[in-house]
Formats: structure tokens, sequence, C-alpha cells
């Protein structure tokens, strides 16, 4: 048994999830996920890279509430997740989920309009989200107006007015070109060190992984399991600068070792993978 | 700028349709196509005339029913049919099936049901209209992306919230464009109606006309209808493309 101290300190939790995505007239069931096991620590940057398919939008998914799992136990704040999204979890998409019938500031309003926010409030927090997210300016405009990029942000204030304490992010700029990115990787830095939330990042991308997060999960081809928790020790204040540090060639390093072999299996190269 | 240019493709657009028309009655001769001029002249007389008030709102009152029973069913089982999987499934090929299929070899059995009503000639408008209002409006409730479903769990909107804040505004571009085909089909489904078996109604006008050579008249009508089919048609359009603008 954990003492209470350390379960304080444990903000969300997997223990033993797996998920099989039942059989259809198409399709055979699918082993998508797990046995899995994985505790986030409160407030801290966890990142899970692999191989495409390997389950990872499956894990985000399980852990956000957004689909149950066949087998295993989902915790949050110390209660099960069972069913529906937990107060004080937000999520991102890969996907461009802003709504093109509304402005920006609209799309950001849009979550706390619906859950009886006093007007002032919204107004507040919705004006102080788009001036952290530099949106300031394009408050008035249609996502059409705008880049990915920037669309993405608004996704990301609409998350962000509601307070989230555990931020999910499914792979949110992996629409985006390599420079676009990194800057995005900044912000996302810069929300985790002042909201003080918890993070935990989908990638597929080692060195966005690598530069951001306090610990990486390097997940196996489906069914995904962690094989490697890699610990980075970067400081707090860290940016996309430490990319030219000799520590950072190191974790990306040891990240593809572990992931090499699972991605060739996912390419369908078994016996490319063991040599 | 750009209203200035849209009123000259239309008035150029105009001028060759009228240059068309009388290219045309010179090469078919006068009693099948009256020129134009003549027309037109004849149209000046007969739209303030009684008859052709009286006919013209037996058409109206007739297309703004059927238009209603268009619109009502073909907006409900669109509706169902995109949100139900299943009914989709099934649905779907049906529909499209009786959407190919020349409407107009079932009037026998409308006119045998209801006889020269003006609930035959409703049911038969609204018969053209109710499948393309269906059919568009299940393809697009099933284009909205999955990701909306997902972020209105993720922001805990409640089912009601869900379908009126999100599926409808997402869906409402595309419904509109079902809107303005079922419009279409319906007059041209009330039309047909009215010439087949009607005393009244502007449908029933043309075919007199054509059997009393009448060539003046009967084009006039014409005229009258297209005017009519192509403005609603202009303001549904741009209504759509106000709400796609933004996507």
């Amino acid at each position: 048994m954990t003492t209470a101290a350390a379960d304080a300190d444990i903000h969300a939790a997997l223990s033993g999830v797996t998920r099989v995505y039942p059989e259809t007239i198409a399709t055979p069931p699918v082993h998508a996920l797990g046995p899995l096991d994985l505790e986030l620590k409160r407030g801290e940057f966890f990142a899970v890279v692999g191989p495409s398919g390997c389950g990872k939008s499956t894990l985000l998914e399980v852990l956000a509430g957004l689909q149950q799992p066949t087998a295993g136990t989902v915790m949050f704040e110390g209660r099960t997740v069972s069913g529906k999204v937990p107060d004080g979890i937000g999520v991102v998409f890969q996907e461009d989920a802003s709504f093109p019938w509304m402005t920006v500031w609209d799309n950001a309003a849009f979550g706390l309009r619906r859950n009886g926010v006093a007007t002032a409030e919204i107004r507040r927090r919705v004006d102080d989200a788009l001036a952290f997210m530099g949106l300031t300016e394009f408050a008035r405009a249609y996502p059409a107006q705008l880049s990915g990029g920037m669309r993405q942000r608004v996704c990301i204030s609409r998350t962000l007015v509601l307070q989230p304490r555990l931020i999910l992010l499914d792979e949110p700029f992996g629409a985006l070109d390599a420079q676009t990115r990194l800057l995005m990787g900044d912000e996302v830095l810069r929300l985790w060190r002042r909201t003080g939330a918890t993070v935990l990042l989908i990638t597929h991308a080692l060195d966005e992984a690598a530069m951001l997060s306090d610990r990486i999960g390097a997940m196996s081809a489906r069914p995904g399991r962690f094989l490697d928790i890699v610990v980075t020790g970067w400081s707090r204040e860290r940016d996309s600068k430490i990319v030219s540090e000799p520590q950072f060639g190191e974790i990306t390093g040891r990240l593809w070792e572990d992931l090499r072999g699972e991605s060739l299996k996912s390419l369908g190269h078994p016996g490319m993978a063991a040599g | 700028m750009i209203a200035t240019r849209r009123a000259a493709d239309t008035a150029i657009i105009l001028i060759i349709m009228l240059l068309a028309w009388q290219a045309l009655h010179q090469l078919v001769g006068a009693t099948a196509l009256p020129g134009p001029v003549p027309t037109l002249a004849y149209l000046a007389r007969f739209v303030p005339s009684e008859r052709f008030a009286e006919n013209a709102w037996a058409t109206l009152v007739c297309f703004f029913y059927a238009l209603l029973l268009s619109y009502g069913i073909g907006l409900a089982i669109g509706v169902w049919m995109g949100i139900h999987r299943l009914s989709g499934a099934v649905g779907e090929p049906i529909l499209i099936s009786l959407y190919t299929l020349p409407k107009v070899t079932l009037y026998p059995v409308v006119l045998l049901i209801f006889g020269l009503s003006l609930s035959g000639r409703v049911t038969f408008g609204a018969m053209h209209g109710v499948l393309p209002v269906a059919l568009l409006t299940m393809s697009a409730i099933r284009n909205i992306p999955p990701v909306y479903l997902k972020s209105a769990r993720t922001l805990h909107l409640s089912g009601w919230q869900t379908i009126l804040t999100m599926l409808f505004p997402a869906a409402l571009p595309e419904i509109v464009g079902g809107l303005r085909i079922g419009f279409t089909l319906t007059l041209l489904g009330v039309l047909l109606a009215e010439m087949f078996a009607a005393k009244q109604g502007l449908g029933s006008l043309i075919i007199n006309a054509m059997q009393l050579m009448q060539a003046e008249e009967m084009l006039t009508v014409a005229v009258v209808l297209f005017a009519f089919a192509a403005l609603a048609n202009a303001l549904l359009l741009w209504i759509e493309h106000r709400l796609h603008r933004r996507v």
C-alpha cells in the first residue's frame, strides 16, 4: 500500500488498463492497449511516444473518460473515472476542433457559456486566455481566416478557460510544420508553468517529447505497453533552446533505440526488428 | 465593387438569354415561340389581371403546403437517418432509388387516392421535395467531424446542448443546400400536378394556353415562373454561401 502522502502526489493513474475494441461485422476484435500502468505526478509534464497505431490516442481517451477501459481502473484526483470526462480534465485533439461558425472569442467562451458561468467571469477568463495565447487581435476573426497553428491555439484557449488541472494533448501539433511546432512547444511549456497543471502529451515526434517533458514513456507497437520510461531532468524554466544541448541528443537517441524495432514492427518488418 | 460586378454579370446573362430567345423565335416561328417583345408586352397586360392573380394564388397556396411537407418530413427523416446509423444504412439505398425513380409514373396512384383535389397536388409536390431534403440532411449530419462530438464531451455539454449548439450549426450550411434543391423540385412537382389534372393554377394555365394556341400567354406564365424560381434560388444560394464562407 502507498502512504497517504504519496497518494496525494499522484494526480492521475492507470492500473492494469487494457482496451480491446469489440468485434464488428467488418473487423475482428482489436487489442489496442495494455495491460499498462501509469502514474502521473501532480504538476509533471509527461509525454507518450510510440509508433503509429500503437494505442497512444486510446490511452489518452481512456484517461480522459472518453472511452471505457476493457479491464483495469483509471483514477483522477482520487476518484475512479468512468463513463464521463471528469471536471478538471481538459483535452486538446489532433484534429482542428475549432467551430467555423463562430468567432475566435466565441470559440474560446463556448465551454464556459454552456456551463453556467457568470458573464463577467467569462469575459475575464476568455480575454485572459486569448491574451496568453497571443490571439487578442484575432478575437473577432473566424477560424477560416487563421492558420492551422492559430486554430490549434484557439482550441487550447477553449480548454484553458475551463482551468483544467490535468491537460491532455493528443498530437496537437501533428499537422503543423517543424518550425511552428518548436514555437508551439514553447507556448505549451509557458502554459504548463503558468497553470501549474499536470500535462500528458501524446506525440510521435521524439524531439518534441525530449524537449518538453519531465518524463517520457516509450510505447510498444500494438497492443501498446510501456517499454521504457525516460527521465529527462530538465529544469522547469526550459524552452526550445535546449535542443542544442548534448543531453537532448542522448535522450532522443535512447528513445529511438527503444522504438526503432517497434516502429519497424508497425511497418510490417518483423524480421528486421530483431537485427 | 463586387456588388456592381455581380449586377453586371447578371445583366449580361439576361441579355444573352433574350438574344437566344429571339434567335430561337426566328427559327421556329411565332406560333410555337413568340419573341421576347410581344411576350413581355402580353406579360405587362396579363400579370395585373384577375385571372392571373387567381391562378397564381392557387399555385402559391398549393406550393406553400407542399414545401411545408417537403421540409418537415424531409428534415425529420434526414435527421433520424443521420443520427441513427442502422436506419441510415437501411434507408439510404431506398431513398436513393426513390429519388432516381421518375415520380410522375406514380401520379395516377396519387390521383386515384386523392382525386382532383388540392391534397393530391400538394402530395405530388411534396413527393418531389422530400427526398433531396432528407438525403442532404442525412449527409450533412454524417459529415460532422467526429472530433466535435469528443469536444462536446470534454466541454461537459448535455445531449440537448450538443444538438442545439454544436450539431445543428455544424450541419446547417449543407442542410440549406438540401432545402434549396427541395424548393426547386417541390415547385416542379406542383406544376406537373397542375398541368396534368387541375382546373386552376399556373401549370393548368400553361396547358390551357397551349391547347388554345395562345403562345404568348403560355410563355408569359413560363417567364413569371422562371423569375420566381430564379429569385428564390438566388436567395437560398446567398444564405448558403454566407454560411459556407466561414467554413
